[in-house]
């Protein structure tokens, strides 16, 4: 007999449920994702889970391990030999059923946030060094892993207040690109709640693309708003230099 | 019950209704929704920015010329003809070679963020079987970056999205043009009516159809189904492409793709003697040849017993050392250190062929993507005539770009003076609800994982890398008692986000799907490209001139010769030279000087 391993799958909705236990054979380099889908085909054909590439490449397999907020197709079974696996859905965001929560606040936040304004015309001339710095942000497989670990929205539901260490990294991402000619601060300063974050970076350690979230994109992200809005000889020129715009539209 | 929700039916109506939400189908409603006062839904299977194409690696092909000025759209299309083996439309060829490289640059300005040349430039990689180095790309996850940019542009635009949410059939009206859909939302499994004039289908491919594929389980072959049971013609689908390089070893990661990006980077393809096998197949194009020759070379080196420990090939890349490795295929070296283990910066790893690409698909025009049905439009892998025989990597990703774009033009110049939305009739609408939920009311039927399980045995043995005649009879003879059996697919639990009921609807657009592969290879008897018969093992030019499109005649499946378009006089002087027109190009002008 092969060794088998237990997984205590949370099964229900939002009625309520618990976690149940099952048995499946451990084959050599299981991920959690394969004994989920082995449940799935002999034991628990209704069983919910979310994936698509295995590969960790799209993000939609993010539950909590042991409580860890992880993606369940990177997560190897042999780090849990002799333990009991307890597999539950993310707990910032609503359930659906099982191990499926309802992410949809994630992408109302995306469309808050205004597209890419390019300041040329393309082709760009961009060298590699000026991109390195937005391309660690494009890694981001929108698992929402850090938006379901981080206290602003999962301990306080401050969703209305803060868009959440994902969309700090797109926003990162617009910002900090070469050719940007938007202007995002004010959403930040504003809506987005980059002041919400008190720098605690446990999103960074459960970011499952290793961005550094916050020291690479919110800690910037504060000083350009600190910079427009605290800074007084800053905040005059900035003026200034909008005026004439202001005047134009 | 289905009367009870055709009472409560949720319905929606859209001028353009885009089916899939992956490269193209983002790329199609783009171009609809940009006409102001054009209401565009788009529906997907799952969330946004997750679909299939999200997976692709090396890149995107377009001749922009960054590093090799000799690059142009003529060799673009010369490389792709002799790819697909010349059973491609070449007309469609055409307009993919010339539009390519304006679609790239479109994502750049969209936020995409490519890879920089020394000069600023986006960089270009080499490919299999590529002439110039051609595949714009972001380390290795290029497919996230063009879905991704889609995706947000997409949502900066009047567009609804439908998430989660599976179309499980198309409606015609009486005059035959498509009128609509009808689908269930995944989360609750509710259905919901979406009634539209125009129709574009981007619903990728098959891959599933297989046990070991590169691809997502979205891969069933819903669109090319939903749109053959309404009449469509399909073309070409005895090809499917095997990638050479799959993950072999551990179990559960078999068949995940590793990047065509590891041997344009300069990797190494050995057996278990050490020998580089390639050399001997291809001593021209080596690792880069096509991906049929070195799937099939990968195949013949494990049958003559030269193959690694689980039955595949060395590929071997540590000569590149650890820096430039983990710079260009960052995603391959974190692959295998988490999943298998293995630290390619330092090691050799094991290869083995993937099902990873259906070539065949919803016969398409040129121009328009239009379809043999009126209004209903298709791109992206789910749409035939660029790949031919044998996809080329990177060209489906800037398939997706320019045939998505098409897609969207055609179905906006189609719905231009129509000012209606034709009406489904609720008998047809309850029929098909009726059939959907038939599987809650069967007790002691088949399990559809178990269906899948033995259709994609089937598939491996009977339909795969290797065929001939008695074992695609036997493959198509066992494939039809499993159609029976799946008559009678069953399934426990709820509407509410059930993934076994969901099974059942895939299972059943693979089962047709299947049908038609094992009719397409009888019909070609000949090797081509993906397509290898030992029973008839050359390619024959006879067979050269064929598509073989099938379609439904009632509930018969039909399989025809369609004559493959000849070439134009201009583009067919192209291949005349023996060598590409940009090489040919240089040459001349070094002759010059
Ligand atoms: C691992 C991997 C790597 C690859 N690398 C490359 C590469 O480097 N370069 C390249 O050019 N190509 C590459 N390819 C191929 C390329 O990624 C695909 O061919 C391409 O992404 C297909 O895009 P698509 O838009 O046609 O369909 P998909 O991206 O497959 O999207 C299909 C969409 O249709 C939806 N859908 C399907 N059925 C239904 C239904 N019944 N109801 C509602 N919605 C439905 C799905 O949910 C999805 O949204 C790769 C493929 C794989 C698997
Ligand atoms: S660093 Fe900020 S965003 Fe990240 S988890 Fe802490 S509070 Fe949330
Ligand atoms: S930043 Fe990291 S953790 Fe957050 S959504 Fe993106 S990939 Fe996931
Ligand atoms: S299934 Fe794609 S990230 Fe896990």
């Amino acid at each position: 007999m092969s060794e088998e391993i237990v997984l205590s799958i949370y099964r229900g909705d939002a009625d309520g449920g618990q976690e149940v236990e099952y048995s499946v054979p451990l084959t050599p380099g299981m991920v959690v994702l394969d004994a989920v889908h082995q449940v799935q085909a002999h034991q628990a054909q209704d069983l919910a889970v979310r994936w698509n590439c295995k590969a960790a490449h799209c993000g939609s397999c993010s539950a909590e391990i042991n409580g860890r907020p992880k993606l369940l197709c990177k997560t190897r079974l042999d780090d849990y030999v002799g333990q009991t696996v307890h597999i539950l859905p993310m707990q910032t965001f609503p359930i659906i059923k099982d191990l499926v929560s309802d992410v949809s606040w994630n992408y109302e936040v995306a469309k808050k946030i205004p597209a890419f304004k390019p300041a040329t015309a393309v082709p760009f001339r961009m060298q590699q060094f000026d991109v390195d710095r937005v391309q660690e942000f494009h890694h981001c497989i929108e698992c929402f892993l850090c938006q379901d670990v981080c206290h602003v929205l999962r301990d306080h539901d401050a969703k209305d207040e803060y868009f959440g260490p994902r969309f700090m990294v797109k926003i990162a991402e617009y910002e900090m690109h070469p050719r940007e000619g938007g202007d995002r601060i004010p959403l930040l300063a504003h809506e987005a709640g980059l002041n919400m974050c008190n720098v605690t970076k446990c999103c960074t350690e459960v970011c499952p693309q290793h961005i550094r979230i916050t020291d690479n994109a919110i800690i910037p992200l504060k000083e350009r708003v600190a910079d427009q809005y605290w800074d007084p000889l800053r905040a005059l020129f900035r003026r200034k230099k909008e005026s004439p715009t202001n005047q134009s539209v | 019950m289905a009367a009870q929700e055709l009472a409560t039916l949720e319905s929606h109506q859209y001028d353009v209704l885009v089916i899939g939400s992956g490269g193209a189908g983002l790329r199609a409603a783009v171009q609809a929704a940009a006409v102001p006062g054009v209401s565009v839904g788009i529906i997907g299977k799952s969330l946004l920015g997750k679909a299939h194409t999200v997976m692709a690696e090396g890149g995107v092909a377009a001749s922009l010329g960054n590093l090799d000025q000799w690059d142009g759209w003529e060799t673009h299309f010369y490389d792709t003809m002799r790819s697909g083996h010349f059973i491609n439309n070449y007309r469609i060829v055409e307009v993919f070679a010339k539009e390519a490289a304006e679609r790239v640059l479109e994502l750049e300005e969209w936020g995409a963020v490519f890879d920089r040349t020394p000069d600023g430039k986006i960089m270009q990689r080499p490919f299999g079987a590529h002439t110039f180095r051609r595949l714009a790309h972001i380390g290795d996850r290029t497919g996230m970056e063009l879905l991704r940019t889609l995706q947000y542009k997409a949502i900066s635009q009047n567009i609804d999205v439908f998430q989660e949410v599976t179309v499980t059939k198309l409606f015609r009206d009486e005059n035959g043009a498509v009128s609509g859909a009808l689908a269930y939302y995944r989360a609750t499994g509710k259905f919901v009516l979406f009634r539209a004039k125009a129709v574009v289908l981007a619903t990728g491919g098959w891959g599933k159809l297989y046990k070991v594929t590169s691809n997502s389980w979205e891969s069933t072959g819903d669109g090319a189904a939903l749109a053959f049971r309404i009449g469509a013609e399909l073309m070409d689908m005895e090809m499917v492409q095997f990638h050479p390089t799959g993950m072999v070893w551990p179990p559960g990661v078999r068949g995940l793709l590793v990047t065509e990006g590891v041997r344009g980077e300069g990797g190494l393809l050995y057996n278990s003697e050490g020998e580089r096998f390639m050399l001997t197949y291809d001593p021209e194009r080596k690792e880069l040849s096509s991906r049929d020759v070195v799937a099939r070379s990968i195949y013949k080196e494990v049958q003559a017993g030269r193959g690694t420990p689980h039955g595949g090939a060395w590929l071997d890349i540590t000569h590149r050392g650890p820096e430039f490795i983990k710079r260009k295929l960052p995603g391959m070296y974190e692959q295998y250190l988490t999943l298998a283990d293995v630290d390619i910066t330092k090691e050799k790893f094991e290869v083995a062929p993937t099902c990873h690409y259906t070539m065949g698909g919803v016969r398409v025009e040129p121009e328009t993507c239009a379809t043999n049905i009126p209004g209903l439009f298709a791109a992206g892998e789910v749409a035939c005539g660029l790949h031919g025989a044998n996809r080329l990597g990177g060209n489906s990703l800037a398939d997706l770009l320019v045939f998505g774009r098409r897609a969207g033009d055609g179905a906006l110049a189609y719905i231009q003076g129509r000012d209606d939305v034709a009406d489904v009739p609720g008998s047809e609408i309850e029929a098909e609800m009726q059939r959907v939920l038939r599987p809650f009311s069967i007790s002691q039927g088949e399990n559809p994982y178990q269906i899948h399980e033995d259709l994609q045995e089937i598939m491996s043995n009977h339909a795969g890398i290797v065929r001939d005649q008695g074992m695609l009879e036997e493959g198509l003879a066992k494939l039809l008692e499993l159609k029976e059996r799946a008559q009678n697919m069953a399934i426990t639990g709820s509407q509410v986000y059930n993934p076994g009921w969901h099974a059942v609807f895939d299972v059943q657009s693979m089962l047709t799907i299947a049908e038609l592969i094992f009719r397409g290879a009888l019909a070609r008897k000949e090797s081509r490209g993906a397509h290898w018969r030992t029973d008839y093992p050359d390619e024959l030019p006879e067979m050269g001139q064929w598509n073989f499109v099938q379609d439904l005649d009632g509930d018969a499946v039909r399989v025809r010769e369609v004559a493959v378009p000849v070439m134009p006089q201009e583009l067919a002087q192209l291949f005349e030279r023996g060598m590409a027109p940009g090489v040919y190009a240089s040459q001349q002008q070094a002759k010059e000087k």
